[in-house]
């Protein structure tokens, strides 16, 4: 006869939290380059440990080692750490417009940059992305105008948004980038409808699709995964695990049992598990995934394990929630000077040259910023237009629409 | 002219719209080779292959989600969800991403997509196949919704509804796709042969959105109905011999607020008819219009005859329907009411 006692609830609790030092010691990095690259054609099955294993290209001496590292020319690398520098240039310059009132909200990608900067330069400028909010690396490593993302930011009155955006939720077809939803999930399993769009005509242009740790507890996530898996649509679905959800840890989305990226399994869906403070590893694995899709080989599932370096948003504290040097220890450092670490060892780069282009970026940045503000902020000078609160509800204005501005007198 | 009845019209608005537009697609639970639970999409597959018409996953997230994604990449896509009691899962893609995709990008990206839903009761359905969720549609700026309630208006408001640029809810009467059910269910079904509104031309045509139809004149009072409650109410008024005005609203929104007013201001007298529950129901929105329009040629109170209130209960199927007897007690009931 077996023991019967009172049933206990697992609560999950990370392993630190404000009054305690960090205690990353539970996640090990593994050495660089003892990853196995599969060929293109490889089924799910086959390729099982990548979900537990981590790619990883560049090691500690900064040296791209392993099957994974590919080969560069200098200037496609110094062009990525530019792309990665002026990410992290933007986002200071737009917490601190925050800071001082020009709009209401912003989002820092820091300590992630080198994962939408290395993706966007992996597939071609003609697919389409379906991000979250913690992807403007996309936008710039696309080369869309840092004018019209600031204007974006500023809801003024050269928005492209025309003011109806939350800051950061950016929209830019033609750079292919979706609008950004503020509805957490949502534009995983749309990426997977626009990615069998593609098919479905003939086309060549894939979809990228991206979500956070914790978004991946929505149902729009598994019904991703499904539809993903049951069209063979060619689309690669990105998940950056950063590890905290605002002040929830990714333990909370996954429990301890298995990695995001081992999702893909139960839909026999190829999955790997990259360093994604690596811009080179990030840049082959998604080259990988993006060759299979056009190839009709179908989706991958793609887990950049990276870490939150900066609040969630404008409107939060991570000193509230998590141990406060754990940025600083995270095992996988900071994906710019792990680029920059590895071009000065290929003798493609210095530190003087670093600071100068550094420099030079945040000029770039303030004259970008300088002229967006010159078409006005939230709060001073010109604005979005009030009466584009009513246009594009629908394509044409219906009779009710018309009758509410006239009652606005707009 | 040939007569059809409403399956036989969605399917030919289906079929007319795939062979003149190669970006539309459809697809939903048991849409493919089966052609649906209530065959309105037979016969595609066959005719247009499985890239064109296909089934889906058990997921109705992944419909319209995926079909939201398809809508942005430049298709028209034509989803069938199996009935509208299964949509909330896919209520966030509606709500919050196909209805304001348009809006929050400021016209970068649209969702041109049809999402057709079989809707109301009358079936022994029970609670989860006989809803009438037409008001939490209705409540969403960004959708257009449309509720035919005769095989003619069916295919065309299909075929405007898949040409539209915006998303359009497209909600079905079942109890109306073998016949004009005049909710006297201890009847035999009359089939749609016989009505004249189940002549369907062949080809393409389209009914314009927002256009309500009067079914039938009189002078008394004014019905405001759609669905099948506009052949209840008609059924109403005949057996007892009432003068009434009976409106088919057809589309909710855009509403055709011209027909309506015009009407109440001949008549005096409004009511409101839909089997949907009543609390902040569509016909809490009618009623605050008529009032605010009409107030001045009003000589009753606006009724309203609805769903009770309670979820749609199985065997007490017939004490929740709207039926015409409900609706004649109304209707004597605003016509004796002192003026």
């Amino acid at each position: 006869m077996s023991e019967t006692r009172p049933l206990a609830l697992h609560v999950p609790e990370p392993e630190a939290r404000p009054d305690r030092a960090p205690a990353l010691a539970c996640f090990v990095a593994p050495p660089a380059g003892t990853v196995p690259r599969p060929a293109i054609d490889c089924r799910a099955e086959d390729i099982r440990p990548l979900a537990y294993d981590l790619i990883r290209v560049l090691d500690d001496e900064g040296d791209a080692v392993g099957p994974w590292a590919g080969s560069w020319t200098d200037d496609a690398l110094r062009t990525g750490l530019r792309h990665m520098m002026t990410v992290a240039a933007y986002d200071q310059r737009l917490q601190l417009a925050q800071r001082q009132g020009k709009t209401s909200f912003y989002m820092q990608a820091r300590g992630e940059e080198a994962i939408a900067t290395a993706v966007q330069r992996a597939v071609r400028p003609d697919d389409m992305h379906f991000p979250t909010y913690r992807q403007q690396g996309l936008l710039i490593a696309a080369g869309y105008s840092l004018v019209d993302m600031i204007c974006q930011n500023l809801s003024n009155s050269r928005d492209p948004l025309k003011g109806r955006q939350l800051p950061v939720m950016y929209s830019a077809r033609a750079h292919g980038f979706f609008s950004v939803s503020g509805n957490l999930g949502t534009q995983f399993v749309q990426a997977v409808g626009w990615a069998m769009a593609s098919a479905i005509m003939g086309d060549t242009r894939i979809a990228i699709a991206w979500i956070g740790d914790g978004s991946t507890a929505e149902s729009d996530f598994h019904a991703a995964m499904v539809f993903a898996s049951t069209y063979r649509a060619p689309v690669i679905l990105n998940i950056v695990n950063n590890q905290w959800a605002i002040s929830t840890f990714q333990g909370m989305a996954r429990g301890d049992a298995a990695t995001f990226a081992a999702r893909g399994h139960g839909f026999g869906i190829p999955a790997l598990r990259v360093d994604g403070n690596d811009y080179l590893a990030v840049h082959a694995v998604t080259a990988w995934a993006a060759e299979r899709a056009r190839r009709n080989l179908g989706p991958t599932l793609i887990e950049h394990v990276t870490y939150r370096a900066a609040a969630h948003s404008t409107s939060d504290d991570p000193a509230a929630y998590r141990a406060r040097d754990e940025a600083s220890q995270w095992p996988l450092g900071d994906p710019i000077v792990r680029l920059k670490q590895h071009l000065i060892r290929k003798g493609w780069w210095s530190e003087d040259r670093h600071v100068q282009a550094a420099a030079e970026i945040e000029a770039e940045v303030l004259a970008a910023q300088k002229e967006a503000e010159s078409y006005g902020t939230l709060r001073t000078g010109p604005r979005a237009l009030g009466r584009d609160l009513f246009a594009d509800v629908y394509k044409d204005m219906p009779q009710h629409l018309l009758r509410q501005r006239q009652e606005a007198g707009l | 002219m040939p007569t059809m009845t409403m399956i036989e019209a969605i399917r030919d608005a289906h079929a007319i719209m795939m062979a003149r537009d190669p970006t539309v697609v459809v697809f939903g639970q048991d849409v493919g080779y089966f052609g649906g639970v209530f065959r309105c999409t037979k016969g595609l597959q066959q005719a247009f292959g499985r890239n064109r018409c296909f089934d889906a996953p058990i997921s109705e997230t992944g419909i319209v989600g995926a079909a939201v994604g398809m809508a942005a990449y430049g298709l028209r896509p034509c989803v069938e969800i199996q009935f509208a009691d299964y949509m909330y899962p896919a209520y966030d893609q509606i709500v919050s991403e196909a209805a304001r995709l348009r809006y929050r990008s400021a016209g970068d990206f649209t969702a041109p997509l049809v999402i057709r839903m079989p809707t109301g009761g009358g079936i022994y359905g029970g609670q989860t196949h006989s809803q009438s969720p037409e008001a939490l549609f209705t409540h969403v700026c960004g959708l257009k919704t449309i509720v035919p309630s005769t095989p003619y208006d069916a295919k065309g408001l299909l075929i405007a509804a898949i040409e539209d640029d915006d998303p359009v809810i497209f909600l079905e009467p079942k109890r109306l796709y073998n016949g004009p059910f005049d909710g006297h269910h201890d009847r035999p079904i009359v089939p749609w042969s016989q009505h004249d509104a189940s002549e369907v031309p062949e080809g393409h045509y389209r009914l314009p959105i927002g256009h309500a139809a009067v079914r039938r004149e009189g002078r008394a009072l004014t019905v405001l109905a759609y669905g099948t409650m506009v052949h209840v109410a008609t059924a109403a008024a005949r057996e007892h011999n009432i003068d009434a005005e009976i409106i088919d609203l057809r589309t909710l929104v855009p509403l055709d607020l011209e027909t309506i007013t015009a009407s109440v201001a001949k008549t005096g007298c409004c009511l409101v008819v839909h089997e949907a529950t009543r609390t902040s129901g569509f016909g809490a929105e009618l009623a605050a219009l008529v009032q605010e329009h009409c107030f001045f040629h009003l000589e009753t109170p606006v009724l309203r005859v609805t769903g009770w209130d309670t979820p749609y209960p199985h065997a007490q199927e017939w004490d929740y329907f709207p039926g015409p007897d409900r609706v004649a007690k109304a209707m004597t009931r605003l016509l004796e009411t002192p003026r």
